[in-house]
């Protein structure tokens, strides 16, 4: 049971600075929105008079699916907006769009964009709870609470557990989001990939690079294995995919040589193939299928602690 | 702190005992029956009632759930302390059975509103009942009876009643007041 029964901050704009009991704190109610959303009727009505926007600046299919049902499921009135079908596209600024969707009275934003910072950016001038979903290369802190919240659930505290985060570390939000999540939580995290693909300064955060993936696995109690960025490589980074797969790709005869198999997880979507086998991935070992039931919960129990924090009196 | 014993421990044991022949009277042979202790006060009361039900009138096992209704509340957002939530164990099916919510006291009535809701999560049932130890029977808020009550008190809003349990036991009920009443 957490001590503290609120966030600290207004925002969830991303892990580094959110203090361990929030994080929590998090994770706690998450665990009451994973048994509601288990019930026949997965529907409560506590963010009734809450409406939430969701602006899509990227592509996103499991995420915008996971806060719009989150969102669903806590009864809030929610809109959808994606940059490709809106006036972005006919040169408008960031601060405009977002100021006319609040002029429709939205007390919530939940965003995705391709450059980091722009939650921050948002926090700063409007007067909504801003959730980020995924800024650049930044931070995705609700797929690391997930991760968390996933790992949790199979391996009971994070205290002093292994985590290795697999891949393409240079161009994953998802990578910063969990180390600065787990380190907080007490789980102790490496990294391993190629060279090319973890950032040079990544040991000033405390992570270790354990270059060959084999003993990475032999160390790790988790291997979170991230999706190969295709489109966010502006250049060859290593020489092929068929290489990338014969070194780092995790493979059932990969699992079967080591002395205990960790946990796998993905934050999807997955190349099937390059970073993880069909085999692995439909394997018991694998908790992909979980990790998305979890997003649910997970989005559940930040934007009921977000909307806990403005009394009716103070709604923007 | 001024304190009035409601209930002695004598008087638990009688009103408890009262309860069960009144909710045996109506809901024997229980095969219909889920009796639904409402989180996180009613589910002692709750256990209490189903062990002597058991014991002392032969009913058999009797089907019993927990229900958190934290995310039903009408106050979310209008209070300065936060909500906290308690588990849910609802593994009873309550379609079409008649049900018995539990509760230690009833007050204002809005938990018991909040579980009414938070019951159709779960199914249709028949009927829905509500019993309760104690009833603050003219601090109502909304048009809501108890069907079984063990004791009707009258108490000033910024009185509490609190129930003493010693493990499993009931062993008083007492009236709290502070010593300086707020001023209306």
């Amino acid at each position: 049971m957490p001590r503290n029964t609120k966030l600290h901050s207004r925002h969830l704009l991303g892990l580094q600075h959110v203090p361990a009991e929030d994080l929590h704190l998090i994770l706690h109610w998450a665990g009451h929105f994973k048994e509601v959303i288990n019930r026949p009727i997965k529907r409560v009505p506590s963010l009734r008079d809450i409406t939430i926007a969701n602006l899509f600046f990227e592509n996103s299919t499991r995420t915008r699916l996971s806060f719009e049902l989150a969102e669903k499921r806590l009864s809030a009135d929610v809109v959808n907006f994606a940059a490709s079908n809106s006036s972005v596209k006919k040169g408008e600024t960031l601060t405009d769009t977002v100021n006319n969707i609040l002029a429709m009275k939205v007390d919530v934003v939940v965003i995705r964009h391709a450059d980091a910072g722009v939650p921050q950016f948002l926090a700063d001038r409007v007067p909504a709870h801003i959730v980020n979903a995924g800024d650049g290369t930044h931070e995705h802190p609700t797929q690391a609470l997930l991760d968390a919240f996933t790992m949790q659930e199979r391996l009971g505290s994070l205290e002093g557990k292994n985590v290795v985060i697999v891949g393409d570390i240079l161009h994953s939000r998802v990578a910063l989001s969990n180390i600065f999540g787990l380190q907080k939580l007490g789980a102790k995290v490496a990294v391993s990939g190629p060279s090319t693909l973890i950032p040079r300064a990544i040991h000033e955060l405390g992570v270790e690079v354990i270059p060959n993936v084999d003993d990475a696995l032999e160390w790790a109690d988790v291997a979170n294995v991230l999706r190969v960025q295709h489109e966010r490589m502006d250049r060859a980074f290593f020489p092929s995919v068929r290489e990338y797969h014969a070194r780092y790709g995790i493979t059932m005869d990969r699992l079967k040589r080591l002395s205990s198999v960790p946990l796998i997880m993905h934050p999807g979507p997955i190349n099937r193939g390059v970073e993880l086998t069909s085999e692995v991935a439909d394997s018991p070992y694998a908790a992909i299928l979980n990790q998305v039931e979890n997003g649910v919960a997970v989005r559940m129990a930040v934007l009921y602690l977000l909307a806990a924090q403005s009394s009716t009196h103070d709604v923007v | 702190m001024a304190q009035k014993t409601l209930l002695t421990q004598r008087d638990c044991e009688v009103t408890l005992s009262r309860l069960c022949h009144q909710l045996n009277e109506v809901h024997v042979p229980w095969n219909r029956t889920v009796l639904v202790g409402i989180q996180p006060r009613g589910s002692q009361l709750l256990k209490a009632l189903v062990a002597q039900l058991e014991a002392e009138f032969g009913t058999g096992p009797i089907e019993h759930g927990l229900l958190d209704i934290t995310f039903h509340r009408d106050d979310f957002r209008r209070r300065d302390e936060p909500l906290t939530a308690s588990p849910t164990e609802m593994d009873v099916l309550i379609e079409g059975k008649r049900v018995v919510l539990v509760d230690d006291v009833l007050y204002t009535g809005r938990s018991v509103r909040a579980a009414l809701d938070a019951l159709g999560d779960f199914g249709r049932p028949q009927r829905v009942e509500l019993c309760v130890l104690i009833d603050r029977r003219f601090s109502r808020e909304l048009p809501i009876q108890p069907d079984y009550s063990g004791r009707r008190v009258d108490a000033l809003n910024h009185e509490r009643v609190r129930l003493n349990w010693h493990g499993d036991q009931l062993e008083s009920v007492l009236l709290e007041s502070p010593e300086h009443a707020p001023e209306h």
